[in-house]
């Protein structure tokens, strides 16, 4: 198993920074816009981003919630384990409003998916828009594409993409590991 | 751990103190389902779930149905009464009639102990017992335990007291095995010819004074009368036995401790348990109904995930 990184703490840092300015530019003020994590990888990036939108950027009232979607996964029963849920934390109508889902890692799209039905359950959305730190080209399997990402990665199947949180693993890098 | 070790649900005796945490952490994600605007999932679109009901049931039998349809399982019901049972089929042929409609789970209540055992063993199905005779009623203990869970932070180490018709109960049976197992001490009250001659051997303490039972417990799980099943008299009035069974406000004030009163239902208001009581801030018995809906949506899901296509 070799590992090499992708983004080293640096790299992450401006990356973050740049997304964060993305999002003013197209949300403003956030008065009408929900930011969600989606369980378990996302909630560590959702959480970075907010902090630095209401710290280095000054936004007040940035809505987070966190969304879980074991119950909406398309392989329920395929795969070898059963699917262990997590905390879903939406406490707010997403009734017109304007969502940004938060993920590490675009691979196959079905995460996302099982995220746009399970988001109906909280009220109709007026536009959904999705976030990726990493967007793994030519993987896809449904036609889902990130609006803001972070950095564009070709990786083939054998190999994953992992990345480390200071809050979880003590460091903000994101590897790129052959299994 | 994140898979049940069994594939049946047929009593609390067969599960391990894992699964039932497997099960409590599953249903606290599913209680948080069932308060959304909309509160169904799509994770058992495929399965195809029968509940079959050869006794009367009213909140297990609804309880289970709805817990079904939010997982988004097809749903099929079956009662005796409108039934081929009473033309003489016998179970494994009801069963496997029903399950050759290509059938993935059963939900089964039986007026015979060990019916779903037998059927287990015989049919090619999970099969979960909603109560099978005066054996085990394992879903019940499981929203019972949760409940306490939830109001009191944890079951071990707390006491809980069942009181009334221990002998024909399949409740305090499974509530035996569910709070023993989980750490928690457990006490059974009733009248001596409503207590199983040989209860003592299953580790619980036995108290025929309900005062003593009370001031001793942390909780009290108020069981009904079950007149229907009773074949002699066991008790010389009703009258008598709210006297001395029954719960009170008066008699819950005189004890030093709040504790906290549960019912699994159906209520005799003014035998067992005053209106006044049973509708106070300590009685659990609306939240009971609530959790057994989330605790079995839990126990199906996680029965269905071991189903394999």
């Amino acid at each position: 198993m070799s590992q090499k990184v992708l983004l080293n703490t640096k790299e992450v840092n401006i990356i973050l920074h740049r997304l964060a300015c993305q999002l003013i530019e197209k949300h403003n003020d956030f008065s009408n816009t929900v930011l969600i994590g989606l369980q378990p990888r996302g909630v560590y990036l959702a959480e970075r981003i907010t902090q630095i939108l209401q710290e280095d950027y000054k936004v007040k009232n940035v809505k987070l919630g966190q969304l879980d979607i074991t119950f909406y996964r398309d392989d329920f029963r395929r795969g070898d384990k059963p699917l262990k849920a997590n905390t879903t934390d939406v406490d707010f109508l997403v009734e017109n409003k304007n969502i940004v889902f938060i993920d590490d890692v675009l691979y196959t799209g079905r995460s996302i998916r099982a995220a746009l039905t399970a988001i109906q359950s909280f009220g109709r959305p007026n536009e959904i828009e999705l976030l990726t730190l990493i967007d793994r080209r030519f993987s896809r399997h449904l036609p889902i594409q990130p609006d803001y990402r972070g950095r564009q990665v070709d990786a083939i199947n054998n190999e994953k993409v992992i990345v480390h949180w200071k809050e979880n693993e003590g460091e903000d890098v994101v590897y790129l590991i052959e299994k | 751990m994140s898979e049940l070790s069994v594939d049946h649900l047929l009593g609390i005796k067969y599960l391990k103190e894992q699964d039932i945490q497997l099960i409590f952490e599953t249903a606290d994600h599913f209680k948080e389902v069932i308060n959304r605007p909309i509160k169904k999932v799509p994770s058992l679109r495929d399965i195809t779930i029968a509940n079959l009901f050869f006794e009367n049931s009213t909140r297990t039998k609804l309880s289970f149905e709805l817990a079904e349809k939010r997982l988004s399982a097809d749903v099929i019901n079956f009662s005796s009464g409108q039934s081929s049972v009473k033309k003489g089929e016998t179970l494994i042929d009801t069963v496997n009639n029903i399950l050759s409609m290509k059938v993935d789970m059963v939900v089964m209540r039986h007026p015979n102990p060990g019916a779903g055992i037998f059927l287990s063993k015989h049919v090619d199905a999970s099969i979960v017992n909603a109560g099978d005779g005066a054996h085990e009623h394992p879903t019940q203990a499981l929203l019972d335990s949760y409940s306490i869970r939830e109001k009191l932070g944890d079951v071990a180490g707390k006491k809980v007291v069942i009181v009334g018709d221990i002998l024909h109960s399949r409740v305090a049976l499974s509530n035996i095995f569910a709070l023993q197992l989980q750490g928690a001490e457990v006490m059974v009250c009733g009248p001596k010819t409503l207590l199983p001659k040989y209860i003592s051997e299953l580790g619980v303490k036995v108290e025929t004074n309900l005062r003593k039972a009370l001031n001793w417990c942390d909780v009290a799980n108020m069981l009904r009368v079950q007149n229907e099943r009773m074949d002699i008299s066991y008790f010389p009035t009703t009258r008598e036995y709210t006297q001395q069974f029954g719960v009170n406000k008066e008699l819950l004030d005189s004890l030093d401790k709040e504790i906290t009163i549960m019912h699994p239902g159906p209520i005799n208001r003014g035998v067992e348990i005053t209106s006044d009581v049973a509708d106070s801030k300590q009685a659990i018995i609306l939240d009971q109904v609530e959790n057994g809906v989330a605790v079995r949506m839990a126990v199906i899901y996680l029965l269905a995930s071991k189903i394999k296509k």
